[in-house]
């Protein structure tokens, strides 16, 4: 997929339209993780409306949002950076085609106070 | 058989680009009773006028049908024409091929085929249409005006100064509304004190304005020119007539609880008050909730000591009746809630405040006397942040999606005054845009940040904490520099979004005038008819129509006062001859349409009535057709079909129908 089309699919994974935020950078001021991160959350939705998701793929911020959902909570315009991040997460995890996890693996990671939801999410992370 | 011309209207290419006007001619023309087929580029233009006027001569026109826009915008156009040609003017039927067809439709093939069916379903409903004659209604000369801040007097002033009576309903114990509570005004720093009380004053003293204070609206009924409004006059158990406004009674009064509202509750008042030293009129007011007396019948300390013997325990509210030819609604403003913003500490810390409770904080008749001092320890502040569109612009289910239009300006002023008053402060403003659209208005910013160093700073603030020091932390990203800023401060101020007051809804749904989902009041056209309701009668006034400034609402005041003005100024009205009538032989007497007539037009009377020849006495519907509005409610509310709207009735409503589905 091209860039253009990865855009699209962050917006429909994540059921955002990032072209609501009206760049006040309230999400930026409100992570906590805002000083370990290299293009911030603010930054992060103005390149998806660019369609600059090139860049975000490559991004260290994917991985220091630690999903706090602060920005999600006090964003005036719903445009919640936190899951625009996530999607973005799915998008890279799913280009790279690769499974990380063998299914033989799986019986002895289980663990009896492990909700069925994480299971089944990470399934559909790794896709197949 | 009627003798029916179909003009159909091109609008230039608003109709003709997606509609094939040809077309609909050529099939209209196969209709029953259509006579006279014509396509034009302008119908509403004087030729195309004038095309209609020689065809209902020429041929004999018995029923005309324009399609065209909305009724809407032409529909008295064309029955002007219609009359001037001689033809009565409601047999002319208007079908809206523009707003309900063209515009909205991108198919030229499904847009034709729609047009023709509009064009049918008119055709079919004029050859049912009768002659309708409108009657006249007196107009009462005297206007309301609900709500008694400055848009309000500003209203009262120039409809009493035209030389019509004017009562102006004030639900505080005082005019002056939330423009008394300011400090200064922006642009031009000018007392709001010192340019409100005059006017105050002005309304008081006015021979033609009466002041009802301290009241509320309680009922409406009527309609344009003819209004019956009770309003109720809440019991001071202070008698206005004999009180000097001394304030002896407040300076005895023992109970000292109650939050002083026109200070924003940053203080406490007497249970017996005058709201503030200019308050008109100047007389006490009792709290019901915090009066001693009230509460345990003892104390009476106030009657004891008035000297003008105006203390009344006894006093109850009042019921005042009277007739209004228009009504003026200046319902305002008020500040939303911030505490649902738990990340500014609005709640939690003291030294977080409102921007209206800056202004008492800074005004020399509020608590601190002017003096600026932070609420939690009454020390001078060092630092102090600003906060803008709390609360606005913002689509969440905490705030509100506008714009407040006026905390850009009074931001900048309040940080303009503090620096020019305690040169030691440091001012932080953080923006997310600065919005200063006005007359001297970006100037006026400019000037806080050139001449006076505000610090201003674009990004929302995330957060707000107390720090160990006791004061106040400000985390924040400054979007230019894409840095982290935190700021040690001793005050926040927040720019709090405006609201319309509450109770507009109330208010509105009395006058039947119309408002949206922001309980903003709606206009008739938001471009053309910025300042009338679509109810007939019903005016705007000021912040309850939108959020605006000072100027702009003196502005929309002074308009709204030449509406009434120019309604007033008629001896008669001409109504609507499209109203109610039963069928008194079918009426059941139910008292259905009696219930859901929003206008009072609807009574029961005894009449004799010959039922294919028994006669007997029969209780039926009677419609007062000077107050009837012709809404349709009662005709669908009849269980037995007895009520018929003139020039809408069921017969003709079911005739359009049939033609749609044919």
């Amino acid at each position: 997929m091209d860039s253009k089309e990865l855009c699209k699919e962050v917006e429909r994974i994540s059921g955002i339209n990032p072209r609501k935020c009206m760049k006040c950078g309230k999400c930026s001021a409100t992570c906590p993780a805002f000083e370990e991160m290299d293009i911030h959350p603010h930054e992060f939705v103005s390149l998806l409306c660019d369609g600059r998701i090139d860049r975000l793929l490559k991004s260290k911020s994917l991985w220091r949002c630690v999903s706090c959902f602060a920005c999600v909570e006090r964003c005036p315009r719903d445009v919640e950076p936190a899951r625009l991040i996530e999607a973005v997460r799915v998008c890279l995890i799913r280009n790279r085609n690769e499974n990380f996890i063998s299914p033989d693996e799986i019986p002895s990671m289980l663990d009896p106070q492990l909700p069925q939801q994480a299971i089944v999410s990470t399934f559909r992370k790794f896709r197949k | 058989m009627q003798r029916i011309g179909v003009f159909i209207c091109w609008c230039g290419s608003n109709i003709a680009a997606t509609v094939d006007v040809a077309k609909v001619a050529e099939e209209i023309k196969k209709e029953p009773g259509v006579v006279y087929v014509k396509d034009y580029q302008y119908m509403c233009s004087e030729a195309g006028q004038l095309l209609v006027k020689n065809a209902i001569k020429e041929h004999k026109l018995t029923g005309v049908v324009i399609c065209s826009c909305s009724p809407r915008m032409h529909e008295a156009t064309f029955r002007k024409t219609a009359k001037a040609a001689g033809l009565n003017p409601y047999m002319l039927e208007v079908a809206n091929i523009r707003e309900q067809c063209s515009w909205i439709h991108k198919d030229r093939k499904e847009a034709t085929e729609k047009a023709i069916i509009l064009a049918r379903a008119a055709v079919a409903k004029v050859s049912l249409n009768t002659p309708l004659q409108p009657g006249e209604s007196a107009v009462t000369k005297r206007a309301l005006v609900i709500g008694g801040g400055i848009a309000g007097i500003q209203s009262a002033l120039d409809i009493a100064d035209a030389g019509y009576k004017v009562d102006i309903v004030e639900r505080e114990p005082t005019i002056g509304g939330k423009m008394a509570q300011l400090d200064k005004t922006f642009p031009t720093l000018d007392c709001a004190a010192c340019i409100l009380t005059p006017k105050m004053v002005e309304a008081a003293q006015h021979e033609n304005i009466t002041l009802y204070t301290y009241s509320e609206v309680e009922e409406v009924k009527g309609f344009v020119g003819n209004f019956d409004v009770k309003i109720r006059k809440k019991a001071r158990y202070v008698d206005e007539t004999k009180c000097t406004g001394c304030a002896v009674c407040t300076n005895k009064c023992p109970s000292r609880k109650a939050g002083n509202e026109f200070n924003c509750s940053l203080d406490k008042r007497g249970a017996i008050y005058i709201p503030f030293a200019q308050a008109v009129p100047n007389v006490a007011v009792i709290d019901t909730e915090h009066c001693l007396h009230f509460k345990t019948g003892k104390c009476g300390l106030c009657q004891k000591n008035c000297s003008a013997n105006a203390i009344d325990f006894d006093q109850k509210d009042e019921i005042i009746e009277e007739k209004y030819g228009a009504i003026v609604v200046a319902t305002g403003y008020q500040i939303s809630d911030v505490t649902k913003y738990d990340e500014f500490q609005y709640t939690e810390h003291p030294d977080v405040v409102t921007s209206l409770e800056l202004e008492r904080l800074m005004n020399a008749a509020g608590p601190t006397k002017g003096v600026l001092l932070r609420p939690s320890n009454h020390q001078h502040p060092k630092d102090i942040v600003f906060i803008q569109c709390v609360g606005s612009r913002d689509t969440t289910s905490r705030g509100k999606c506008y714009c407040s239009k006026i905390c850009c300006m009074y931001t900048a002023k309040h940080a303009m005054l503090i620096r020019e008053k305690y040169p030691d402060v440091n001012v932080h403003v953080f923006y997310i845009d600065v919005r200063t659209p006005g007359k001297n208005f970006d100037e006026f910013y400019r000037r806080a940040v050139e001449q006076y160093n505000v610090d201003y700073i674009k990004g929302m603030v995330g957060k707000v904490y107390e720090n160990e020091k006791g004061g106040l932390t400000v985390r924040a990203v400054n979007l230019i520099t894409n840095e982290r800023v935190m700021i040690d401060t001793d005050m926040v101020v927040l720019a709090a979004a405006i609201e319309p007051s509450a109770g507009v809804k109330k208010v509105a749904s009395m006058l039947t005038a119309s408002i949206d989902t922001n309980n903003f009041l709606t206009e008739a056209h938001p471009k053309l008819r910025p300042v009338e309701s679509p109810t007939a009668g019903v005016f705007l006034s000021g912040v309850c129509q939108g959020p605006k400034d000072i100027p702009e609402t003196v502005s929309q005041a002074g308009a709204a006062a030449v509406k009434v003005v120019g309604l007033l100024a008629k001896d008669k009205l001409v109504t609507n001859p499209c109203t109610a009538e039963p069928n008194e032989l079918m009426c059941n007497g139910c008292s259905s349409c009696e219930k859901v007539c929003p206008y009072g037009a609807i009574t029961y009377v005894e009449k004799m009535l010959n039922d294919r020849g028994i006669k007997e006495t029969r209780r039926v519907a009677s419609v007062n057709s000077a107050v009837c509005q012709g809404c349709g409610a009662c005709t669908v509310a009849c269980p037995s079909g007895a009520m018929d709207l003139k020039g809408f009735s069921n017969k003709q409503i079911m005739a359009e129908v049939d033609a749609i589905c044919k």
